[in-house]
């Protein structure tokens, strides 16, 4: 065992699990003050729900070692046999099968909890739940078997892209994509809220989007450089390139909207460095940092513009799932199909990066990701639509109109997020009279 | 007596608030308020959706005074609160037939 690659992705998985609750301020403060804490509780419960499936029988079909291409067998339900050794992913690894297990829990977790974002306001709660358990354990599992798991250390056992040398380092194809068509399909099988677009859907509090943006930024360092899997130079290049990537697309959404709306905004900040974060996400070990920049600077303008096409299209994608994690998803997916490049293999670390279109690998690459991103884009929305489609038609999936008018907070979870909704945050104020007055208070 | 109600832009209040007392009003109530006059609002950009805000946030000021005061306590009120920019608000002023303080039960001007 390998003390600071052990060190590494158990601290990575703790910074990993950090998105969760990033993500859900983050989508927490695009809502309307009256359906905040739902936003939070949808993110939140599917920590608590995908923790004990995962330990049931989620790390089994995602990593077990005794499946096929499509998924990973059930020798590891419960975990009692995983507990054992050394993890093994087409290779022999430092860490403890347990710690990587635990790394890849966050991410089925973040995953479902992504597709949260295009369903605000109108999703009963008890639906969510059933929905993130049926979709993680026939989606999720089998989708990071396909993209995630290399098998044994002979590489028995590996998930089909995998097997094919699909490029997705962190997740583009099986955590973003996976959701942002997910998302879509629950988005399309809701319906619109009341009113929408016409009504005032403006964000309630974008210091808490601005925060999330930082939390997410900050645990992602977990997603893409934890991936790895050690302590080591891909660790570093993964890190590097998801600082470049990320600042590059923030800096390009902002500009987008300078240029076109007049007016730099928060918002637009935040939602640029996110869709940087999704398209470097696979791209981040097979690129050298100045195409990093060029990615960010794709994925901030190309999503910037992505997510006005559902005013268009029709479909209350609430907080834009589709715009930011399956566009961005799918930019970085095709760019490394042009950019990746053999030159990111460094100190033989163990990079495994191929030459794309740019760097004279012809088409090769680019077909095969794109192969990957369709597969996982289609095979997620048809699941998705039926999942969501059978749990409408059986326990109920979209709020009454009438609860949706008084806010999901209050029907949904009899709770408030602040004293009073409404007004216009105003408060009369005093004058600053010195720290630690004491005054005696007549009885 | 009259009662002197001002509309006001929100960051306005500690300026209006202070000019009245030193002109020596003894009291006020503060109110938050929405609404818009001739401006109608503004618009906001959230990820290049644009929408309309038609209340604007405002504060409401008033002030009882005695008769001979009124049309002084409106000047400074509206000395105070004008930066000359759209949106800066209204004062007006109703007549009061009678106010009694409640914790001694005085009536009229005694109890301004």
């Amino acid at each position: 065992m390998n003390s600071g690659d052990t060190a590494w992705v158990l601290a990575s998985a703790a910074l990993v699990l950090l998105m969760t609750p990033g993500l859900a301020f983050f989508y927490g403060g695009m809502v309307r003050a009256k359906s905040v804490l739902n936003m939070l509780m949808m993110s939140f419960v599917t920590i608590g729900i995908v923790s004990i499936l995962w330990t049931l029988y989620g790390f089994s079909v995602s990593f077990g070692l005794t499946g096929n291409g499509f998924w990973g067998g059930l020798n590891w339900a419960g975990m009692g046999e995983a507990m054992k050794g050394l993890a093994q992913n087409g290779a022999q690894l430092g860490i403890p099968n347990l710690a990587f297990s635990m790394f890849q829990l966050m991410f089925a977790i973040i995953t479902p909890a992504l597709i949260s974002g295009a369903i605000a306001d109108r999703a009963k709660f008890i639906g969510w739940s059933v929905f993130v358990t049926l979709w993680a354990t026939l989606v999720y599992f089998p989708v990071a078997h396909w993209v995630f798991a290399f098998g044994d250390k002979n590489g028995n056992g590996a998930g089909w892209l995998a097997h094919l040398g699909v490029e997705d380092f962190a997740g583009g194809t099986a955590v973003h994509i996976n959701a942002g068509a997910a998302g879509l399909a629950l988005a399309i099988v809701l319906g619109k809220r009341n009113g929408w677009p016409k009504a005032q859907f403006k964000p309630h509090n974008l210091p808490f989007v601005m925060l999330g943006a930082g939390l997410l930024w900050f645990g992602w360092f977990g997603f893409n450089a934890g991936s790895a899997l050690a302590a080591n130079g891909l660790a570093a290049l993964a890190f590097t390139n998801t600082q470049v990537a990320t600042a590059s697309a923030a800096i390009s959404w902002i500009l987008v909207e300078r240029f076109r709306d007049g007016h730099a905004t928060s918002l637009g900040f935040a939602s640029g460095a996110v869709a940087g974060l999704v398209a470097i996400t696979p791209a981040c070990a097979f690129l050298v940092p100045w195409s990093a920049i060029v990615l960010g600077l794709v994925a901030g303008a190309v999503c910037a513009y992505a997510v006005g096409m559902k005013y268009r299209l029709g479909f209350d994608d609430s907080l834009d799932v589709v715009g930011v994690h399956l566009v961005g998803g799918i930019v970085g997916c095709l760019f490394l199909g042009f950019f990746s490049t053999a030159k990111a293999n460094v100190n033989g670390a163990g990079g495994t990066a191929v030459d794309g279109l740019f760097y004279g690998g012809g088409f090769h690459l680019l077909g095969i990701q794109a192969l990957a991103a369709g597969s996982v884009l289609l095979y997620s929305f048809v699941l998705a639509f039926v999942i969501g489609y059978a749990i409408n038609k059986t326990i109920g999936f979209r709020l009454d109109p009438e609860a949706e008018e008084s806010g999901i907070d209050l029907d949904q979870h009899v709770e408030t997020a602040y004293e009073t909704l409404g007004g216009s945050g105003f408060r009369p104020s005093g004058t600053f009279v010195g720290a630690h007055k004491t005054e005696e208070v007549p009885a | 007596m009259k009662l002197i109600t001002a509309v006001i832009k929100p960051h306005k209040l500690d300026e209006v608030k202070s000019a009245l007392e030193s002109f020596g009003v003894q009291g006020l109530t503060v109110s938050e308020a929405s609404g818009y006059g001739r401006q109608k609002g503004h618009t906001e950009v959230y990820r290049g959706a644009e929408y309309t805000v038609d209340l604007v946030p405002k504060v409401r000021v008033e002030v009882l005074v005695d008769d001979a005061d009124a049309a002084d306590v409106v000047d400074v009120v509206v000395k105070a609160a004008q930066t000359g920019r759209i949106g800066d608000g209204k004062v007006w002023v109703v007549p009061i037939e009678d106010v009694v303080r409640v914790r001694t039960g005085e009536r009229g001007i005694d109890a301004l």
